[in-house]
């Protein structure tokens, strides 16, 4: 019994400590210099968009001490219903608005984020035209033999309902989303790149800057080319030439007819100024032509 | 008292959010529609929440058919069977066990034991993978409260069977157990909670595919992960038939707890 | 313990070492990869930085010690209301009362919510109806809902364990129901209630739907309970699911919650048994 409480006496202090080291923290504020903009500032949605905005809270928050702005997720619903409520100053969604939703709020650009199909490393095949991509989303090619590839079945990955990466695929077809035939669905980007890295014979759509990102971490999954451009974030950057035919936009969303806040309103305009490129860019996401 | 209160708030919570989505769509639809494919609209989507359920209620029993004999197992090996430091050690492992978060236990399933399932039978998200899963997130939890109830069967009753003459496995077997039996079975009974409710490693390790799985090699979705893949992308009716299914879980284990107390009664009585 | 004979005692005994070996060996399969993946992410600075770059560069500091305050409320608001409803059950309310059996198909019924319906039910009650937003205030609350059920049920096992002696012997020396319970069923009861402790803190760090919408997303150190604050949980998913190359410092992330889990553990024991544990049967 003694002996475990001297074992136990460091820990019980150290957790103590380390509360209250916290507690006492850096003073909150510093030098304001008179600065005007000081409040908080609530953004929700999207949790593909949350650490890019965390990224640029912080540099925000860093010009202007007084300044907080706490970024949460929830979905691209979340962001977009409490948009509309009141609940969140600013709301984040990577998904395009019903007609319903769009009524009431306004949508501001913060970057574009492209769709790419994404295989395996290892799988031989290089590239994949609209009608094969259509007809093995479709259930009517089952073996990668007759796309050029390894015999082998598909493992068609799908993406959950409702998704934008859904919208936007189905639209790119011409179909309706249940047409699809699926034999997995993947919830987030790294769940659906994890998905193909673990299968030889998994095809999956996904963040074309998740995707891009992991294949430089030498994760074993290859970018398909689509209608011959080949998927990279500068192809769907491209304004002149051919651009990557896939893209959607990743929106900030205010609600119409109610200013914002001040600090609100600065922190909107320095979120889709051209200074946070360089975190756009680390995300390997595209920013909008400016 | 208070836990009561809480219960009561969440079912009304659950109710009041699915009201919309049961009103348009009426409770026949859930059960009868050809397949799950939500839309904006209640007339163009299809809400069949069968197959999840399915899905959950297969995870859930598989996950405890495993993890309480192996807890059960591991709880008599640590009490009766193991040297006091091994003992030690294993306890100490199983705390550990139970504190690490499910995501964790889901990235480990994606990325190492699926595609050892997947050599077996592709695509290897499947339902055995998430059955192995659940079952080593709540074998902690039936394995320390089989741990502690052992060690609360008194010494006299330990005792007198050492002076009958029984063997340890006997021991064991005879007579510990069935003095600790409430007690294991509690713990049994917040695995299979525990297993019901998880979310995040199912989600990750199970296919996600709405049907109802004829092999342990099909993919399935559960309930909850249905609820965590789609309620942050979904429209207000979606939504509300989403809390359906949140409310239909409850209903569900409502119903399987009152079975069991009727059937653990009539065993006592 | 009577030794292991041979035939069926020895069957079993093979049995049983098999058994843990091979749960062992899973387990230690798990660690190994953790460990693999995520030592070398492990430093004093990452404990104490603030994280960059999406997490995947700095630390977690602020990140801990908004864990450590999340776990304090629910402590501090599920212990007291657990063992006084595990006490209450096991002393007041045998086993045929209408309303301990409401209590306890209701506990039930709590324990089997799953983790994410506790997190919308916690943001629209804890954070919109009673007006707590995104705070550490709320995710402790709900956590402490998912717990109690946990404490009560492994803690009432507790309570029932002590011997009927204790409470005869009390009764025939006059004392109060209060005082016996205080001084002679609760000490008793400990062991009961450290499983209890050591699951539910179990459960609570490894939560992670019921807290994202709760606590929140916010990874700033926070300097009151009304803050928001991302939890140990939170970031190991936002790292390995959201965040592209965060693999890593989830991996990293993952071990330090181990480590503190097996800090916090040890201390909830310890304490259990230096306050509660004094009593006449020690």
């Amino acid at each position: 019994m003694s002996r475990n409480r001297q074992v136990l006496w460091p820990f019980f202090s150290g957790v103590l400590l380390t509360t209250l080291l916290a507690a006492c923290g850096p003073p909150g504020g510093g030098n304001s210099e008179g600065d005007a903009l000081a409040g908080k500032v609530v953004l929700t949605g999207s949790s593909t968009i949350a650490p890019l905005m965390t990224e640029i809270a912080q540099r925000f928050e860093a010009r202007h001490p007084r300044a907080r702005i706490d970024v949460q997720t929830g979905g691209s619903s979340r962001g977009i219903a409490d948009a509309g409520s009141g609940l969140a100053d600013i709301g984040m969604s990577s998904r395009g608005l019903t007609t319903e939703e769009a009524a009431g709020l306004e949508a501001h650009t913060l970057a574009f984020d492209g769709v790419a199909f994404v295989v395996h490393g290892s799988n031989p095949v290089e590239s994949l035209t609209d009608e094969q991509l259509l007809a093995l989303y479709t259930g009517q090619v089952e073996d990668w033999s007759a796309l050029g590839g390894k015999a082998g079945p598909i493992t068609v990955v799908h993406r959950a309902a409702g998704r934008s990466e859904v919208e936007l695929v189905a639209a790119y077809f011409g179909i309706e989303p249940e047409a699809i035939q699926a034999d997995l669905i993947s919830g987030e980007n790294q769940h659906a790149i994890k998905t193909v890295a673990g299968d030889p014979n998994a095809i999956v759509y996904v963040s074309l800057g998740a995707a891009q990102r992991a294949a430089a971490e030498g994760q074993p999954v290859k970018l398909l080319p689509l209608r011959g451009i080949a998927a990279t974030v500068e192809a769907v950057a491209a304004t002149v030439g051919e651009t990557y035919p896939l893209a959607r936009p990743l929106l900030l969303l205010t609600a119409k007819g109610t200013a914002l806040s001040p600090l609100a309103q600065a922190f909107l305009d320095f979120a889709r100024s051209a200074e946070n490129d360089d975190l756009i860019e680390a995300l390997a996401y595209v920013p909008p032509p400016r | 008292m208070a836990a009561g209160a809480v219960v009561l708030l969440i079912v009304a919570f659950l109710i009041r959010e699915s009201v919309p989505a049961l009103s348009t769509i009426g409770i026949g639809r859930f059960l009868h529609d050809p397949s799950w494919h939500p839309a904006g609209e209640a007339s163009a989507g299809t809400f069949n929440l069968v197959p999840m359920l399915v899905g959950t209620l297969y995870l859930s029993l598989g996950a405890l058919l495993l993890a309480v004999p192996a807890g059960v197992a591991s709880a008599v090996f640590c009490q009766f069977y193991a040297p006091g430091r091994v003992a030690a050690v294993y306890r100490r492992s199983m705390e550990l066990l139970a504190g690490v978060p499910s995501v964790v236990y889901g990235f480990w399933g994606l990325v190492t034991l699926v595609p050892l399932i997947r050599r077996l039978e592709p695509p290897g998200q499947s339902l055995l993978a998430g059955i192995l899963i659940l079952a080593l997130m709540v074998l902690p939890t039936v394995a320390l409260t089989a741990v502690a109830a052992l060690a609360a069967v008194p010494r006299s009753y330990l005792q007198g069977a050492a002076a009958l003459g029984l063997g340890r496995w006997a021991t064991a077997r005879r007579v510990a157990l069935p003095a600790a039996l409430p007690g294991i079975l509690s713990g049994a009974l917040l695995a299979a909670a525990r297993a019901v409710g998880e979310t995040m490693a199912v989600l990750m390790v199970c296919g996600n595919l709405v049907q109802v799985p004829s092999s342990l090699f099909d993919p399935v979705r559960a309930l909850t992960a249905n609820i965590a893949l789609e309620m942050g992308y979904a429209t207000a009716q979606h939504r509300s038939a989403l809390f359906v299914s949140g409310l239909v879980l409850i209903v569900v284990i409502a119903l399987l707890m009152a079975l069991v107390e009727r059937w653990g009664e009539r065993a006592d009585a | 313990m009577p030794e292991v004979r041979r035939g069926p005692d020895r069957l079993a005994a093979l049995a049983l070492w098999g058994i843990a070996l091979g749960v062992m060996g899973t387990l230690g399969w798990i660690l190994v990869d953790l460990l693999r993946f995520g030592l070398g992410g492990v430093s004093w600075s990452f404990l104490t930085e603030a994280p960059r770059d999406a997490g995947r560069a700095g630390g977690i500091g602020p990140i801990l010690v908004s864990t450590v305050w999340i776990l304090a409320v629910s402590l501090v608001v599920a212990v007291p209301l657990g063992v006084g409803c595990a006490a209450y059950l096991a002393e007041w309310a045998p086993t045929g009362a209408p309303l301990g059996r409401a209590v306890r198909r209701s506990l039930d019924l709590l324990a089997a919510v799953p983790s994410i319906v506790f997190g919308l039910f916690g943001m629209v009650f804890f954070s919109q109806i009673l007006g707590l937003g995104f705070s550490i205030l709320a995710g402790g609350l709900t956590l402490a809902c998912m717990v109690l059920p946990i404490l009560i049920r492994a803690t009432e096992a507790g309570f029932r364990s002590a011997p009927q002696e204790l409470r005869r012997g009390a009764a025939a020396l006059g004392l109060s129901r209060g005082a016996a319970l205080r001084h002679l069923l609760l000490p008793a009861a400990v062991p009961g209630l450290v499983v209890g402790l050591v699951l539910g803190i179990g459960r609570a760090l490894a939560e992670t739907a019921a807290l994202i919408f709760t606590s929140g997303y916010v990874t700033r150190m926070p300097s009151s309970l009304l803050d928001s604050g991302r939890a140990l949980s939170v970031h190991i998913y936002d790292l390995a699911m959201n965040v592209p190359g965060g693999e890593g410092n989830a991996y990293a992330t993952a071990l330090v919650l181990i480590v503190l889990l097996m800090a916090i553990n040890g201390t909830a024991s310890w304490a259990a048994e230096a306050w509660l544990g004094k009593g006449w049967t020690r």
